[in-house]
């Protein structure tokens, strides 16, 4: 059926047998998107009159909104830090291959740098949508070089900073222009950070806590200021300590200004952080979690060496060290490997798994409004997942047919429930399996051997106890006469 | 594929119907009866009724021009049924049965009716909890491909007044999220009174031009409130009423609370509804009945006289009325009418 074309032009798509991440929960609905944006359907049908031009079958996919990746130093080789001729055509390449891994929206980051790198990089970032030519840009990520010694990390020593003598003029100084800055890491401890804090602040910028020796009080007092992230929780600061908890306290510290939230990035690829710790932190501040890769120009890249800024690294599988020592640089995991180790590790739902990536981001940055949901008028940079199969980018394809920007990737477990086939499947191999148990009793199982353990019942006779499972105590096969 | 549904004729003692597939018993209805056209399974009358003769004929000429002139009579019969007047009451057993009866009798006519473009089948729709079970069936015909809605059109019986359109209770919303999202039709064809026109008088004027222009309503499928009124034309309606504005009574209002928080305050007091006078002039009627506690109003519906206080009792006197309903809903009814449209006796 034709869309009446009285509002606009443009051809309507329709995403049918798909489940909507909407409202914090999956649900089965049909996906409406025109020109990038996501339609109210009731709204075309009763006032349009319109109806869908291409219908799209998602085989019961799950469709989640792109995700947001505030932290990410480059990949496939581009590095941001790095200010090349072709700094441009590389950021446009992370840009378009992150999107197979389901990122529509990223903030390309800087690690510790001089300030001529900064003079040079940042006027070439620029805040644009995006499609189905790559990612959009948000901002760029300023991580440093206002941040602790101590906590440096692999960010190199001779560029640290502070802002001590002379404030937000330092910082200006030092970044040139704050254009198309998004968010900026710095370390609270430093004086005259408050002062700091409050003129980014104001100027719309996300300011976060990292690489920093703070205590929880001094990062309580930032908060108060203004800062509303922490960058790679655990990482880079100092440890939990019951009797101060430093920044990590910030997840349960109740100084935290009524209406604001404090959101807190974390690296789930299973190396930077300890699956436990995910746990503990996901636990005490769920609603805070926001997944960042923090991933250098070696993601997507064979093992070997890369560049990371001012230093030179080593890539060996998942695991990145600065070159000759054992000090954690970064990560080389994507997107979708975060949320699906993050909801293996923590077993939360895939709801609470696919908003960590991105409606907390949205949420963090203020824009959840137009990203980070699947609600009607906001922007349909839409993730198409498959349970369990392996990232296929073909949708960048339709997207761009459709103009919509739409991408595929993975996402983690679903949570229907098995089909009859699946349950004959596992019925069968259960009843293999019992067989091939009772089998091996048969065969090896009728006299006693001294590795079990043997325990004398009250009339002489002995029982045994039985190390597999599924044979009581009391079967008779077992018992001694 | 689709069975014809059960029912019960009105006379029990009907003789063994001819080959039409509408009134066909579902147990000797052949799979695809619904689909395939009438004309390619009917055998003239005379020269069936004569091949009965003659495989009598061994029985003696008299005997043979009997069951001929038999013959005829069950075929004047028939067709009169088929043109002539009916009332059926329709019992089933439970409110899916119900549902499912309706859905198909629904699909049935549509079919049969072979809708093109510039011949559209007009159906009249009703809203509320009774008719989900039969648009959940509708919807199910329609996703297996037995059914397509490309050139039905829809008339809505009636509409809040003062309820933004995307309310999650107005009856737009419930159309689009019960029905019209998952079937194939046009947005153009669909239509519902607007409650929130800046006239309100002349878009209910406007609706019975909509009518007219699409050559009457086929089929006005309806429910019944607990007060016996038909869409929301309330007690003390005139049975001759269009399309208007009508107050909402307080038991309509007390029954609807529930879908407001149970906040009588948020309830709305006026609403858009077709006139009984526009109902009764659709070509058929098929009301949806079930539940006990809808029971008392059948009754007064069926068993007692036309009266406008009981606003459906107006269908007694239409042509071809149905009234679909599911055990709970004949409490009230005497043994003997329920007895009588089971064709129990």
């Amino acid at each position: 059926m034709p869309s009446n074309k009285s509002v606009s032009d443009a051809p309507i798509a329709q995403f049918t047998n798909c489940r909507l991440l909407r409202g914090r929960r999956l649900q089965r609905e049909d996906l409406w998107v025109r020109e990038g944006k996501i339609l109210n359907p009731e709204k075309l049908f009763f006032d349009e009159k319109g109806s869908a031009d291409v219908q799209l079958d998602c085989k019961g996919c799950i469709l989640a909104p792109g995700f947001i990746d505030v932290q990410i130093n480059g990949g496939f080789g581009v590095d941001f830090s790095l200010a090349t001729d072709d700094f441009r055509s590389g950021i446009d390449l992370v840009a378009q291959k992150i999107l197979s891994h389901g990122v529509t929206s990223f903030c390309p980051t800087l690690v510790t740098s001089p300030p001529s790198v900064y003079h040079q990089i940042l006027p070439q970032i620029s805040v644009r949508n995006g499609g189905a030519h790559g990612a959009g840009i948000l901002g760029a990520h300023l991580e440093g070089p206002f941040i602790s010694k101590e906590k440096k990390g692999a960010h190199p020593e001779h560029c640290i900073r502070t802002f001590e003598e002379n404030g937000f003029q330092d910082l200006l100084a030092t970044y040139g222009s704050l254009d198309c800055i998004r968010i900026v890491t710095l370390a609270p401890e430093i004086k005259r950070s408050s002062e700091v804090i409050q003129e980014l602040t104001k100027r719309g910028i996300c300011v976060s806590l990292g690489h920093s020796v703070a205590n929880l009080s001094q990062a309580e007092e930032a908060v108060q200021h203004g800062a509303t992230f922490i960058t790679h929780l655990f990482n880079a600061m100092l440890p939990f300590h019951h009797r101060d908890p430093g920044i990590v306290g910030l997840l349960t510290s109740d100084k935290i200004p009524a209406g604001r939230r404090v959101f807190y990035g974390m690296i789930s690829d299973g190396i930077h952080t300890n699956p436990a710790a995910l746990r503990i932190a996901h636990r005490a501040h769920p609603k805070g979690m926001v997944l960042v890769t923090d991933a250098i120009a070696g993601m997507g890249l064979a093992p070997g060496r890369h560049t990371l800024g001012q230093q030179v690294v080593e890539i060996d599988g998942l695991n990145t060290y600065i070159a000759g020592t054992k000090t954690l640089s970064g990560s080389v995991a994507t997107m979708d490997t975060c949320v699906r180790h993050f909801l293996e590790a923590t077993g939360c739902s895939v709801e609470t798994a696919l908003e960590a990536a991105s409606l907390h981001p949205a949420q963090l940055l203020g824009i959840e409004d137009r990203k980070g949901t699947l609600n009607y008028d906001s922007d349909a940079g839409t993730v198409m997942g498959m349970v369990g199969r392996r990232v296929s980018a073909c949708w960048s394809k339709v997207g761009s047919a459709i103009n919509a920007g739409c991408i595929c990737c993975f996402t983690g477990g679903s949570r229907e429930p098995h089909s009859a086939q699946d349950l004959l499947w596992i019925f069968a191999l259960v009843i293999f399996f019992r067989w091939v148990l009772v089998m091996l009793h048969e065969l090896f199982g009728e006299a006693p051997t001294s590795q079990m353990s043997m325990e004398q019942s009250k009339d002489g006779s002995t029982l045994q106890s039985c190390p597999v499972s599924g044979v009581g105590r009391n079967s008779s096969a077992w018992r001694q006469p | 594929m689709l069975t014809l549904p059960q029912e019960s004729v009105c006379s029990p003692s009907a003789a063994q119907p001819l080959d039409v597939p509408m009134l066909r018993p579902p147990e000797a209805a052949s799979p695809r009866a619904c689909a395939e056209p009438p004309a390619a399974r009917r055998r003239p009358l005379l020269a069936r009724c004569f091949r009965i003769a003659s495989a009598r004929r061994g029985g003696g000429s008299a005997a043979a021009f009997r069951s001929a002139v038999l013959g005829v009579c069950r075929g004047f019969i028939l067709l009169y049924k088929l043109f002539a007047a009916i009332m059926r009451l329709v019992i089933l057993e439970d409110y899916d049965q119900a549902s499912e009866w309706a859905a198909k009798y629904i699909c049935n006519r549509i079919i049969q009716f072979k809708p093109t473009q510039g011949r559209y089948f007009t159906l009249g729709l009703p809203t509320g909890s009774t008719p989900l079970g039969c648009y959940k069936k509708l919807i199910e015909y329609h996703k297996n491909g037995d059914l397509s809605f490309k050139y039905v059109k829809t008339f809505n019986m009636d509409e809040y007044v003062g309820l933004p359109r995307n309310h999650p209770e107005s009856y737009h919303s419930y159309m689009w999220n019960n029905f019209f999202k998952h079937i194939d039709i046009d947005p153009n064809n669909a239509h519902i009174l607007d409650g929130n026109a800046p006239d309100l008088q002349v878009e209910c004027d406007a609706f019975e031009k909509k009518i007219e222009e699409a050559g009457g309503i086929d089929l006005f499928v309806g429910g019944i409130g607990p007060d016996g009124h038909i869409a929301f034309n309330e007690p003390g309606s005139s049975l001759s009423s269009r399309t208007r504005l009508k107050t909402l009574a307080m038991d309509t209002i007390l029954a609807n609370a529930k879908y407001f928080d149970g906040d009588l305050s948020k309830v709305p007091t006026m609403a858009l509804t077709v006139g009984v006078g526009t109902v009764m002039d659709a070509r058929e009627v098929m009301i949806l009945i079930t539940g006990a506690h809808k029971a008392f109003a059948l009754y007064k519906a069926i068993e007692e006289g036309v009266n406008h206080m009981w606003t459906v009792s107006a269908f007694q006197q239409h042509p071809r009325t149905i009234f679909v309903c599911d055990e709970d809903a004949t409490l009230e009814l005497r043994v003997k009418t329920v007895k009588y449209f089971k064709g129990e006796h």
